[in-house]
């Protein structure tokens, strides 16, 4: 095959994959944890949450970005989103070898992160607030504030919190000058990063892309927030057991946190400079609900109408089958948050473009066992997708014991399985009614 | 895929700013050279080195006047950069003349699977009041803050939606359910480039075929503590002296420039594609001919000091004169962020003499910040609507305070009447993304 596709446009092909996550900070360590369906999950201690709703979380532990990066005091301020991106697209740059050799023109190498914002000075914040409050006015007292404010909290603390900063920690540590943009499009952001980076890459604006995306809400006010919105998990006992997709006893989304890296670029690009592709991705679908700020639209329109644009794109019949009588796509990473709503509406999308061929797609989620990463969530879920047509293996979802009647659609449960993975799509859905879907594919010369 | 091959054309401008809702007050003021700088009236900022703000009289700007009579209810869950992205769109589609499920009769002019939306935000900084209020009633028996008994039930004071109000991408979201864009939507958080990226976005995805039409540009309010805080340590804010006129703090490219002031502030486009505007009989005010983005090198890492070369800015506006394919000799007007912070004037400054060399000291500058201050990401889309404006009255705005602006056309002057057929506009951000767009006479 060329270089091109029919329609005339370069092909694009993933080099270099990264992830840092709750189960691990490598490749490889995560993706055998995940085939053997551990969790990553325990009692919460990024704050103290033992009177909170929820309790527990999947946090990255252990975690050290100074074996990543070139020069720690370049980073030193970064917050933990930044780092998390820093050491997953650390990774991915490793293995696409631009750590040997460097791109030649850094204007060529752009960067498309779906990046969430970095976290709070949470006590001084407080502290603040508190100390500036006049209960006779209900009101913060501005003076008072800024007094206190300006005391306590630092310069680089504030402005690490600004959703651009692993852009810009990331463009400094791979000397990237392409067009550069964060998307914070709620837990849809990573995936619609990836897609847009394919976008730009396929117009002929850059010739490689970092992209994915870095998050983590597991502070007091995004526990809270989700807590609220009674969008958690407030399961007791084992926390391991607290997140479960697709089951009927599910009852929310465990917070995750973490990053996913990918390197993309021009089939021609990566030839001429003897990469290796790994995959190959072939089509991008992107929509929006405009249906509720909190619901998402209750027959599944917009998801459908995303993953049916990146099917098109692809080239592939929803309801072909291949020569093996197989549907044309064998593997969809679920965006499968374990919310009574979300799987539910998310089955019955993929039965309305897919029809009668829909069960006999395996479908995951490998929320039931990282949580949800949120901004960052689409970007280790497109990484699982490379990483099943790899290995001939798609990962289960956990915790998925008592099926919903409702739900009749094949979700690998509780065990990895064997199976022949060319095609495979990756969705994901956010809060604000975006969807977005990707389409992965083996790649053949 | 082959290059763009759809042109794009500008069928519509919102804005909210400090002068009002819509373009032509903002037209106006401008043009009668008008600054919206003063103290804040919702805190008292003095404990800041400035109490200086741009910001939108409550009696100018409401937005349960703006929306649907069916959507008066979801205001209560917009934070105020909500509320001005909600505001700016309401006004382009209606001076695009597109009829939206927000008109609740009639039909609709560009079908929602082809109607998409791509808004550029800022990091919402929660309502002190509101939260305080709530973080208050978990104080412990010390009078401090008590995690365990906010986590019982002190956060139950908080409204259950309380999250939802400062999400970034509530701003499309809002705007998308209220016009019914079901299309590709987007919301780009790169800090002051945030709505020029958002822009281009749009722009490719019409080009690409993905949209007939986007909503597109983007909003924010930085006049609250976090913001003020935040532009403070991040070296933006300007130090002012009490009893100096406010209007003549902000000095973009003067050699006394010390700063900008926070503003809030919002701009969205409708953008077509320039075959379905003309299909459905629609006026364009302009072409959207060019766009270009880049990355700065950052010395600092963050950005706070930029590269004084403006290297960054280089690429992204010579991406723009290529995608547009003319050369810098076509432009006739440049709209800059303009900030009066010294760092980032010179930053920009050295961009324009390199990209226009000779002529860089003659192409008119129009200047926004010392009238409606920094609208973070509201800037690039306020400054295209603007560049709008030139193009349709063939007339640049008037520009205030500074003098003796080296090497550029900067100087204070008043409004005059200029032929205007190519404007470049370009935002560099904190954090080092630049965007830079081409607009320009219908030709």
């Amino acid at each position: 095959m060329s270089a091109r596709t029919p329609d005339g446009s370069p092909r694009i092909v993933v080099t270099g994959i990264g992830w840092v996550t709750p189960l691990g900070h490598d490749i490889e360590t995560v993706w055998k944890r995940l085939l053997n369906a551990e969790s990553g999950m325990a009692p919460t201690t990024r704050f103290d949450a033992r009177t909170f709703p929820t309790t527990f979380a999947a946090e990255v532990r252990d975690y050290d970005v100074t074996r990543f990066v070139k020069d720690p005091k370049v980073h030193a301020t970064a917050g933990l989103n930044s780092q998390f991106a820093l050491g997953a697209a650390s990774q991915a740059w490793k293995q696409a070898g631009f750590d040997a050799a460097p791109p030649r023109d850094p204007r060529r190498v752009g960067l498309y992160l779906g990046a969430g914002e970095g976290v709070l000075d949470v006590d001084n914040y407080i502290g603040s607030n508190l100390d500036a409050w006049d209960p006779a006015t209900n009101a913060v007292d501005g003076v008072k504030w800024a007094k206190t404010a300006l005391s306590r909290m630092t310069a680089a603390r504030e402005i690490e919190q600004e959703p651009n900063m692993p852009l810009a920690h990331l463009a400094r540590e791979f000397n990237a000058r392409g067009p550069a943009y964060n998307c914070l499009t709620a837990c849809a952001a990573s995936t619609q990063a990836i897609g847009e980076a394919f976008s730009i890459i396929r117009r002929g604006d850059a010739d490689v892309m970092i992209a994915g995306g870095t998050h983590t809400m597991i502070h007091l006010f995004g526990v809270t927030g989700f807590n609220r919105l009674t969008a958690l998990s407030e399961r007791k006992g084992d926390p391991t057991e607290a997140s479960r997709p697709f089951s009927l006893d599910r009852g929310g989304f465990v917070m995750g946190e973490g990053s996913g890296m990918v390197i993309i670029e021009t089939l021609e690009h990566a030839l001429a400079r003897g990469a290796t592709p790994l995959a190959e991705v072939t089509g991008y679908g992107s929509s929006c609900d405009a249906y509720r700020i909190t619901d998402i639209q209750p027959e599944g329109r917009g998801a459908a109408v995303a993953m049916g644009e990146a099917l098109r794109q692809a080239g592939i019949d929803p309801h072909a089958r291949g020569a093996d009588g197989r549907p044309p796509i064998h593997y969809i990473s679920a965006h499968g948050t374990g919310t009574k709503e979300n799987d539910s509406i998310e089955t019955k999308a993929v039965k309305r473009l897919f029809g009668d061929s829909a069960k006999d797609i395996p479908m995951s989620s490998i929320k039931s066992m990282m949580g949800h990463l949120i901004a960052a969530a689409g970007s280790v879920e497109f990484i699982t997708c490379v990483l099943a047509i790899r290995d001939g293996i798609v990962p289960p979802t956990r915790n998925l014991k008592t099926p919903d009647p409702e739900l009749d659609l094949d979700y690998v449960p509780n065990t990895a399985r064997k199976v022949p993975v060319d095609v495979c799509i990756s969705n994901n859905f956010g809060f604000g009614g975006q969807n977005d879907s990707l389409v992965v594919r083996r790649y053949q010369a | 895929m082959p290059r763009q091959t759809r042109r794009v054309v500008i069928t519509g401008t919102g804005t909210v700013t400090p002068f009002g809702l819509g373009t032509s007050a903002l037209w106006s003021a401008l043009c009668e050279g008008k600054s919206a700088v003063g103290p804040c009236r919702t805190f008292d900022f003095s404990g800041f080195p400035t109490n200086l703000v741009a910001q939108i009289p409550d009696e100018l700007f409401d937005v349960k006047a703006v929306v649907p009579k069916s959507y008066r209810k979801a205001t209560k869950v917009m934070a105020r950069d909500t509320e001005l992205a909600v505001g700016a769109a309401m006004q382009a589609i209606d001076e695009a003349k597109v009829q939206t499920k927000a008109h609740e009769s009639g039909t609709v002019t560009i079908p929602p699977g082809r109607f998409g939306c791509h808004i550029g935000a800022g990091l919402i900084a929660a309502e002190e009041n509101e939260l305080t209020a709530a973080l208050a009633t978990a104080r412990g028996a010390d009078g401090k803050f008590d995690i365990s008994v906010w986590g019982g039930e002190g956060m139950k004071n908080l409204t259950p939606l309380w999250m939802l109000k400062y999400l970034p991408n509530m701003l499309a979201c809002h705007v998308t359910i209220i016009h019914d864009c079901q299309g590709p939507s987007n919301t780009i958080t790169c800090a002051e480039a945030s709505s020029l990226l958002s822009i281009g976005e749009s722009m490719r995805v019409i080009g690409r075929g993905d949209a007939d039409a986007c909503i597109s540009g983007g909003a924010e309010s930085k006049t609250n503590l976090m913001g003020m805080m935040r532009q403070h340590y991040a070296k933006r804010l300007v130090t002012s002296a009490p009893g100096e006129e406010p209007g003549s703090v902000v000095r973009p490219f003067a050699p006394d420039a010390k700063g900008c002031v926070p503003g809030e502030g919002g701009g969205l486009l409708v953008l077509e594609a320039m075959d379905t505007a003309k299909a459905r009989g629609a006026t364009a005010i302009a072409e959207l001919a060019g766009f270009g983005a880049s990355q700065s090198f950052c010395p600092d890492t963050l950005g706070v000091d930029p590269a004084a070369d403006g290297q960054g800015i280089i690429d992204a506006v010579e991406a723009a004169l290529a995608d547009a394919g003319i050369g810098p000799d076509a432009v006739d007007v440049i709209i800059p962020f303009g900030t009066g912070v010294p760092a980032v004037d010179a930053a920009e400054r050295a961009a324009i003499q390199h990209v226009f060399g000779a002529r860089a000291a003659s192409i008119p500058l129009v200047t926004l910040t010392p009238s409606i201050g920094n609208c973070g990401a509201g800037n690039g889309a306020i400054a295209a609507a603007v560049a709008a404006r030139c193009v349709a009255e063939q007339r640049l705005p008037a520009r205030l305070n500074t003098k003796g602006a080296a090497g550029l056309d900067a100087d204070a002057c008043a409004s005059r009447a200029a032929k205007v057929g190519t404007v470049l506009v370009f935002t560099p951000s904190l954090g080092g993304q630049n965007a830079a767009a081409i607009i320009r006479s219908i030709a």
